[in-house]
Parts: structure tokens; C-alpha cells; sequence
């Protein structure tokens, strides 16, 4: 009888997942955290504090921006408004400042609500349960299972790389390479997806850039009107002040596409939407009718508003800085599959069946 | 009753997995975190139906009242953006308290009634919300039991 190698599940270890103590037994090699074996393509900062996709190129250019630009209104803008007009104007500023940085820092650096891939034996379950002929050969699982959702008919389809069927909303980032809950799109100027764990920081993030943009350009052009004014005209006044003309430029090219976004997720919200459903119409009909055939809204706006900027802020499944379990194969690496041990006792048939599946998929 | 008792401390000592059931999530209402209340054929002989079926959904439960959309998850949220999310870092939200919740009665239910039957549920948290898992030991009261992936016949009920 073969000792399986799985790992038994410790009960008393069971309520705080984090803390699985180090390997005592194994004191060779110092424990890993799970951060440290994940198999997406993501980056990890701060022992698995914070986590990016791995191409976050855009972010840098995205903070740029908005410091430089908030910078040069700060420095240059703000010491004539207030004493032109009012000391309001830079705590205005700076509150919205705040608000669009420790937003957009939130979008970046949380976790989008990546679905942690599926352990061999959870793989290989799913493959039987679906397998009910019980031929020896070897049938890929179909693509899709359809269920019932409040009585409308959803299509869940079966991801190959993470080896389940992605619960309803779910998808696959090719970008990051993981399944995401409540995926809207992935975007490479915060350098991450926004799915269902980060969606509020994006929208608060997109909104308060708007109103920070608007408010920076309607402060230049009150400023070089004023200048304007009491000087010797508008031509005079822009060369005078050049920081205001790069801003004036940057928060007028930015605004349009800016404003636009605001207002297509306000009304993405308002609908109970993402953007990924959206755009691929599957809930098409009627836009925006009540019965557009989309089985998550609420049916009332403010309700859909609530219930996805307000709701409950579900915890990071991926356990980033969990310790690994101390075994030499780590458990979430589901490519490489091998043999997988506990199958050893089982039928020969299902454990062929699994390498020819493991293979099929990295062939 | 199952005739042969096991405890924890027999299950840590030597595990003997035969095998192990998943129950999968029922997205009739949703996608608000449910498990399917169906009792699984192949734990037929293992447990009662009845107490299986309470320990689902009582977890149902649980996860309906930490994902509630309601009173008090609207004040965390315009708190947590009133705060510019900085609250985050020094509170524990409704739903970590929940999922602590879930834990100990997981647990509890281990120790009290699944480790004598040969059973161990984990933590859904653990397997990403998909599933719970239920792994099933082999009856060390059967004599020379061959490792079976049917539970069913591979256990003699005395």
C-alpha cells in the first residue's frame, strides 16, 4: 500500500491558513511562500504584499502624469489663485490629489480577484464527473456546461489553462494569465486587471481624475484669464507662464478620454455590467431596458450602484504569502503535472487519462 | 452509527486517503457563494445525510451573511472611501470576520463529527470558493482492505 503523499490536513491549522507553521521536519530548506511558485504572470513586491502584472509598463507613465501635473499647478498655479482668489483652491487640489493616487495605487497593487488554478486530484474530479462514458480513450472535456442563473441560461466555459470551469463572470486574462472574478477588462495604464476585488478603486480612480483634471484646467484658464486681464494679453500671459500651458495641454487632451470612461463605467455600474460583457453584447436585446437578460442586475440603479461600489469587500483567494506546504512539488503548479501521487491507488486508466491531458494542454 | 470510530489523532498519525469528493458551487441565485446542498453518492455509507446536508448549509449560511449587500456593508464601503481605502490597513472587514467564523465551525464539525466517520472537510477559502473538498480515509476497521477508489466497496460495514 503506497503512502500517499498528500499532505494531511492539519484541523487545527485549518482556521488560519497564513499561519501554517514552517516545516519542522523538513529544515534543510527554508519555507517558500506561495507568492514565491505562483504559476500567473505576475510580480510580486514586499514578500508578496503587493502584486502587479508582469508588463506594468503604462503605471510609471500614469503617475508621471498626474504628479507632474499636479506638481506644476501647485507650484506655479496655486500662489496667484490664492492670493487672487481663495486659499480653498490648493486644499481642493490636494484632497483630489490624494484621492487619485491612493486610488490608483489601489487599483494597481490589489489583487483583481485571481481564481487560484485547481489542485490535480479538483482537476481530475472534474474531468470524471464530465467523462461519464467510461471509454478508455480519452475525451477532452467540452468547452462549456450551461446553467441556471434566476432562470436565464448562462454558459460557463471550461479553462484550460486553470483546469475548471470558470464560474459565471469569470475570465481569463491572457495578459496576466489567470482567471478573474467579475473580470471588466485589464488595464495597462494601472498596470493590472480590474475585476471584482479592485473594481471600486478603479472607478473611484477614473472619477476622481476626472474631477481633478477639470478642476486643474478650469484653475489655468482662471488663472491665465486673470493674468490676461490684468496684464498685457493672453499671448504675453501663455509665454509668461509656460508650466500652465504644459498643463493646460495635458489636462486637455486627457479630459476627453477621461470624462468618457467615468461615464461609461457610471453607466456600466448602473446597469450591473463589465466592461468584458459589454463588449462581447451577451446580454444584448435592449441596452439598458429592464429586461436586458442580464441575470446579476438588481433591477433598480441604485441598488446595482450599492451593491457594487459599496458591497462586501471579498478577501484575496490566492493566499500570496501563505507558506508552502513542505513538499517538493508545489501544489498550485498545474502545468508540469507528472504523476500525481494520490492517484497512484487508483485506476490506471484515469491516471493515463490525466497525463494525456496534462500533456495536450502544454503541447 | 459507523461502527468503527476514528479520531484525529488517528487520521494525522497515518493517512490513508482513498479518496476525495468535491462539492461544487450552485450558481442558481448568482454569484453570491453557495454550495451545492445535493448529497454526494459516494459518502453514502460514510455519514448521514442529514447532518451532511446541515453542515452545507449552515455554511450557505454563513457566506450569505458575509456577502449581504446591506446596512452595515454600505457603511463599511463609504467609510473604507471617505478614508481613501486607508482603513483597509488597520480594520478587518465584515467578510474576514465571517470567513473566521467559517473556519471554527469547519473545525468544530472536523473534530466532532467527521474525524470519527474518517472524513475531513476543508476550508472552501483554501480551494478558492470552488469547492469542498471532503476527503475520505479508508475504514481501518475493514480487514485487508485493498485501496479502493470506491468507497463503497471498499469498506466492509461490519
Amino acid at each position: 500500500m503506497k503512502n500517499c503523499e498528500y499532505q494531511q490536513i492539519d484541523p487545527r491549522g485549518l482556521s488560519t491558513p497564513s499561519s501554517t507553521q514552517p516545516c519542522t521536519e523538513n529544515n534543510v530548506q527554508r519555507s517558500r511562500r506561495k507568492w514565491e511558485v505562483f504559476p500567473g504572470k505576475n510580480r510580486f513586491y514586499c514578500d508578496g504584499r503587493i502584486i502587479l502584472a508582469r508588463q506594468s509598463g503604462i503605471l510609471p507613465l500614469t503617475l508621471g502624469l498626474i504628479i507632474v501635473t499636479s506638481g506644476l499647478f501647485f507650484a506655479f498655479d496655486c500662489p496667484f489663485l490664492v492670493t487672487h482668489l481663495t486659499v480653498c483652491i490648493p486644499v481642493i487640489g490636494g484632497v483630489l490629489f490624494v484621492f487619485v493616487v491612493t486610488s490608483l495605487l489601489q487599483t494597481s497593487f490589489t489583487d483583481p480577484g485571481i481564481l487560484p488554478r485547481t489542485l490535480p486530484d479538483e482537476a481530475a474530479d472534474i474531468e470524471k464527473q464530465i467523462d461519464t462514458s467510461g471509454s478508455s480513450t480519452y475525451h477532452p472535456p467540452p468547452r462549456t456546461k450551461e446553467i441556471l442563473i434566476n432562470q436565464q441560461v448562462v454558459k460557463l466555459k471550461y479553462c484550460f489553462t486553470c483546469k475548471m470551469f470558470r464560474p459565471p463572470r469569470t475570465s481569463h486574462c491572457s495578459m496576466c494569465d489567470n482567471c478573474v472574478e467579475r473580470f471588466d477588462h485589464h488595464c495597462p495604464w494601472v498596470g493590472n486587471c480590474v475585476g471584482k476585488r479592485n473594481y471600486r478603486f478603479f472607478y473611484s480612480f477614473i472619477v476622481s481624475l476626472s474631477f481633478h483634471t477639470s478642476f486643474i484646467f478650469g484653475c489655468v484658464v482662471t488663472h491665465l484669464t486673470l493674468r490676461s486681464q490684468g496684464g498685457n494679453g493672453l499671448v504675453l500671459a501663455l509665454q509668461e507662464n509656460p508650466a500652465s500651458v504644459v498643463e493646460l495641454v495635458i489636462c486637455f487632451f486627457s479630459i476627453w478620454s477621461i470624462l468618457g470612461l467615468s461615464g461609461f463605467h457610471t453607466y456600466l455600474v448602473a446597469f450591473n455590467l463589465t466592461t468584458n460583457e459589454d463588449i462581447k453584447g451577451s446580454w444584448s436585446s435592449k441596452r439598458g431596458a429592464e429586461d436586458s437578460g442580464n441575470p446579476y442586475t438588481y433591477d433598480n440603479i441604485f441598488t446595482n450602484f450599492c451593491a457594487t461600489l459599496c458591497g462586501p469587500m471579498p478577501p484575496s483567494l490566492i493566499d500570496r504569502r501563505g507558506f508552502l506546504p513542505p513538499e517538493d512539488i508545489p501544489p498550485a503548479v498545474a502545468v508540469d503535472m507528472g504523476r500525481p501521487p494520490f492517484l497512484a491507488k487508483n485506476d490506471t486508466n484515469m491516471e493515463e487519462n490525466c497525463q494525456g491531458f496534462a500533456l495536450s494542454c502544454t503541447a | 452509527l459507523p461502527p468503527q470510530f476514528h479520531n484525529l489523532q488517528e487520521l494525522r498519525q497515518s493517512p490513508s486517503l482513498a479518496t476525495k469528493v468535491f462539492i461544487q458551487r450552485d450558481y442558481s441565485e448568482g454569484t453570491v457563494c453557495r454550495f451545492q446542498t445535493k448529497f454526494p453518492s459516494e459518502l453514502g455509507s460514510r455519514i448521514e445525510r442529514m447532518l451532511f446536508e446541515d453542515t452545507v448549509k449552515t455554511l450557505n449560511t454563513y457566506y450569505a451573511e458575509a456577502e449581504k449587500v446591506g446596512g452595515q456593508s454600505y457603511m463599511e464601503g463609504c467609510l473604507a472611501c471617505a478614508t481613501a481605502y486607508f482603513i483597509f490597513l488597520c480594520m478587518e472587514t465584515r467578510y474576514e470576520k465571517v470567513l473566521k467564523k467559517i473556519s471554527g465551525y469547519i473545525q468544530e464539525q472536523n473534530e466532532k463529527i467527521y474525524a470519527p466517520r474518517g472524513l475531513l472537510l476543508t476550508d472552501p477559502v483554501e480551494r478558492g470558493m470552488r469547492v469542498i473538498e471532503v476527503s475520505v480515509f479508508e475504514d481501518r476497521g475493514s480487514s485487508g482492505s485493498s485501496p479502493s477508489s470506491n468507497v463503497s466497496s471498499g469498506i466492509s460495514q461490519r
